[in-house]
C-alpha cells in the first residue's frame, strides 16, 4: 500500500516537473528570439535606416522605401478590409444570428482565418496580377485585405453578440429603425472590441510576407505608385537576409527588429484595450 | 455631460412631429426614407457576409483554373512524380508534399506534448498571479511574424544545430540499422529537421492556448471530486481533465497542424529548397509553400507557373480538410460546455 502510494506521488512529481520544464522551454524560446533580435537589430539600427533608400550591394543605405511601402500597403489593406469585415460581422450578429447562412459563413470564415497566406497570394495573382499584366502595390494591398477580412468578421461578430439585448430593445421601443439601432447603439457599445479586432488584423498583416511576394513584388527605388511594384519591409528582409552581402544582412536584421516591435506594440495595445473593457 | 448632438433618430422623430402639422404625405415620405435606409443597410451587410463565401469560392475556382494546364499535362501522376525539372518541363509534386508532411509531423511530435504540458502547468500548478503574464508571453510567440522565425532560424538556430544536435544525432544513431537512415549524411544545419523544429516553436502557442482554454472549461466539481477521493494532480489531469476535453484538444492540435502545413516564410529560410525525397531528416528538402515562395516569380512558361499553382491547390485542399476537422471538433466541445 505504502509502495503504491509512493509510486503515485513519484509519478505525479515527474509529470509536474515536466510541465514546469515545458513552460520554461516555451518562455526561454521567446526570450532567446527576442534577445537575438534586439542584439542583432540594434547593431544595425541607425538614423540612416529611416532616412535612406535601400542600397545596392556593398553600399550603405537604409530602409526608407520599404518602410513607406509597408505603411501604404497596410493602411490601404485595413481601409479595404475593415468595412467589409464589419458589415459581414454585423449581419451575422444582428440580422442572421440563428440563420443557416450565418453558421456556414462562420465556419468558412474560421477556415479562412487560418488558411495558408501563400494561397491568398496565388489567388490575387490569378485574379489581379495576371489579368493586369504586371505586379502592383494595389494587388498587394488587396491580398493583405483578404487576410484582414476574416479577423475583423470574427471580432465584430463576437463583440456585437456581447451587447446586451436590452439596449437594442430600448432603442427599438423608441421607434428606431433597425439600421439605426445597430449603427448608433450597438456599434458604440462594442466599439472597444471592434477596434481591438482591427488592431489585431493590422498586427497580423504588418509581418505578412508570403502574400506580397508575387503581388506587390518588390521595388529597389522610391515609389508610391499603386500601379507599380512596391517595396515592403517583409519582402526586403526576405531578399536581404538570403543574400550573401553583409550590409544587406545587417539591414535585414534592423528591419526585422522594426517589424517585431510594431507587431508586439500593436498586439499589446489591442490587449490593453480589450482588458480595460472587460474590467469596466 | 451634454451629449454631442448628432443627426440621430431622435432628430428625425422630432422632425416627423413638426412635419405632421404640414401633412401626412410629408411624414410618410420621411418614414419611407428611413425604411429605405434600413433595407439598404440590411442588404449591404448580407452582401458582405455572402462575400466571405464568395471569397472562398474565388480562391478555389482561381486555383483550379490556374492549375488546369499542369493537371491536364501530367494527370494524377503529378501527385506521385518526384522529378521537378524546369528545363525539360517535367513537374511532379511528390517531393514538396513529402517535405510538407514530414516537417509538419516533426513539428506536431514536439509541439503537442510540450503545449499540453504548458497548458497543464498554467491550469493546475501556476500561482494565480503568474497565469496571465505567462499566458500572454506564450501568445506573444504566436504574434511574432513568421519571417522573424525565418531569419532567426537561418542565422542562429541552423548553425547552432549544425554544431550541436546534428553531429550528436549522427554519432548516436549512425550505427543503428533503421534510425541511421533517418539521420544520414553530413550536418548541413539547414534541412527538414531544422524546419520541423522551427515549425514546432511556431505551432506551440496555438496548441497551448487552445488546450488551456478547454482545460479551464472543465467544471470544477469534476476536478474537486477527483481530488476529494485522493487523486494526485497528474491523475486528475490524466483521468478527468484529458478525457473530458479530448475533442477540444484534438481540435486545437488540428488547428496547429493547419498552421504548420501552410507555414511559408520560416520554412523557406531553413529547408534548403532541394526537390528530392530523402529518407534522412538532416538532408535539405522542400515543402509546398517553400517551393511556391522560392520559384513563383522566377517561373518562366505557362506549364511551370501552372504546376506551382497546382501545388498551391494541393496545399489548400489539405489544409482545408485539416482545418474543417479542427473547427468541427472545437464546435462539438463548445456545444458540450456552452
Amino acid at each position: 500500500m505504502n509502495a503504491l502510494y509512493a509510486a503515485r506521488r513519484r509519478r505525479n512529481r515527474i509529470m509536474m516537473g515536466l510541465s514546469l520544464a515545458a513552460t520554461l522551454v516555451g518562455l526561454g524560446w521567446l526570450v532567446v528570439i527576442l534577445a537575438v533580435l534586439l542584439w542583432e537589430g540594434f547593431s544595425g539600427l541607425s538614423l540612416a535606416v529611416f532616412t535612406e533608400m535601400t542600397p545596392p550591394p556593398g553600399a550603405t543605405g537604409g530602409l526608407l522605401n520599404p518602410i513607406i511601402g509597408s505603411l501604404i500597403l497596410t493602411v490601404l489593406a485595413v481601409l479595404i478590409g475593415t468595412p467589409i469585415g464589419i458589415l459581414a460581422g454585423t449581419y451575422m450578429a444582428e440580422y442572421g444570428r440563428h440563420d443557416r447562412v450565418t453558421s456556414v459563413v462562420r465556419f468558412i470564415n474560421d477556415i479562412l482565418l487560418s488558411a495558408p497566406s501563400i494561397v491568398v497570394g496565388l489567388f490575387i495573382y490569378e485574379v489581379m496580377v495576371a489579368p493586369m499584366g504586371h505586379f502592383s502595390g494595389l494587388a498587394g494591398a488587396v491580398a493583405l485585405a483578404v487576410i484582414v477580412i476574416p479577423v475583423v468578421v470574427r471580432t465584430t461578430e463576437d463583440m456585437l453578440i456581447l451587447v446586451p439585448n436590452q439596449l437594442r430593445e430600448a432603442a427599438a421601443a423608441l421607434g428606431t429603425p433597425r439600421a439605426f439601432v445597430i449603427t448608433t447603439v450597438c456599434y458604440r457599445a462594442a466599439k472597444a472590441g471592434m477596434i481591438t479586432g482591427v488592431l489585431l488584423a493590422t498586427a497580423r498583416i504588418s509581418g505578412e510576407t508570403a502574400p506580397l511576394l508575387f503581388t506587390a513584388l518588390n521595388n529597389q527605388f522610391w515609389s508610391t505608385n499603386l500601379n507599380a511594384p512596391m517595396a515592403s519591409l517583409p519582402t526586403v528582409i526576405f531578399q536581404f537576409a538570403l543574400s550573401p552581402y553583409k550590409d544587406w544582412q545587417v539591414l535585414a536584421w534592423a528591419g526585422a527588429l522594426i517589424i517585431t516591435f510594431t507587431v508586439l506594440a500593436l498586439s499589446i495595445v489591442a490587449r490593453a484595450l480589450s482588458a480595460s473593457r472587460t474590467q469596466s | 455631460m451634454q451629449p454631442v448632438r448628432r443627426r440621430s433618430v431622435v432628430d428625425v422623430a422630432l422632425q416627423g412631429d413638426v412635419i405632421e402639422a404640414y401633412g401626412v404625405a410629408a411624414r410618410a415620405k420621411a418614414l419611407n426614407r428611413l425604411r429605405v435606409i434600413d433595407i439598404i443597410f440590411r442588404i449591404l451587410t448580407r452582401a458582405a457576409a455572402l462575400g466571405v463565401l464568395i471569397l472562398l469560392g474565388g480562391v478555389i475556382i482561381s486555383l483550379i483554373d490556374g492549375s488546369l494546364p499542369a493537371l491536364r499535362t501530367f494527370g494524377l501522376n503529378f501527385l506521385v512524380e518526384e522529378r521537378w525539372n524546369p528545363v525539360t518541363e517535367k513537374f511532379g509534386a511528390l517531393a514538396p508534399i513529402y517535405g510538407t508532411l514530414v516537417t509538419s509531423f516533426i513539428a506536431m511530435l514536439i509541439a503537442v506534448p510540450l503545449g499540453l504540458l504548458i497548458a497543464v502547468f498554467l491550469t493546475e500548478l501556476c500561482p494565480m498571479w503568474l497565469r496571465r503574464p505567462i499566458g500572454i508571453a506564450i501568445e506573444l510567440l504566436a504574434g511574432i511574424p513568421s519571417i522573424i522565425y525565418g531569419i532567426w532560424g537561418l542565422f542562429v538556430f541552423a548553425p547552432f544545430l549544425q554544431e550541436t544536435l546534428q553531429p550528436f544525432l549522427i554519432a548516436v544513431f549512425g550505427n543503428i540499422p533503421v534510425l541511421s537512415m533517418l539521420f544520414a549524411g553530413p550536418p548541413y544545419g539547414i534541412g527538414m529537421l531544422t524546419a520541423g523544429l522551427i515549425l514546432a516553436i511556431m505551432v506551440l502557442p496555438f496548441v497551448t492556448s487552445i488546450s488551456r482554454d478547454v482545460f479551464d472549461a472543465v467544471p470544477p466539481v469534476l476536478k474537486e471530486a477527483a481530488y476529494g477521493i485522493g487523486c494526485t494532480t497528474w491523475e486528475v489531469v490524466r483521468y478527468v481533465v484529458l478525457p473530458y476535453t479530448r475533442v477540444g484538444v484534438i481540435g486545437g492540435v488540428m488547428l496547429g497542424l493547419g498552421r504548420a502545413l501552410g507555414e511559408t516564410m520560416a520554412v523557406t529560410f531553413v529547408i534548403g529548397n532541394a526537390h528530392r525525397v530523402s529518407s534522412s531528416l538532416l538532408a535539405p528538402g522542400t515543402t509546398i509553400s517553400a517551393t511556391i515562395a522560392n520559384e513563383f516569380t522566377e517561373a518562366v512558361g505557362d506549364l511551370y507557373t501552372s504546376s506551382l499553382i497546382a501545388l498551391g491547390l494541393i496545399l489548400f485542399v489539405i489544409t482545408f480538410i485539416v482545418l474543417a476537422i479542427a473547427r468541427y471538433m472545437l464546435l462539438r466541445i463548445e456545444r458540450r460546455i456552452g
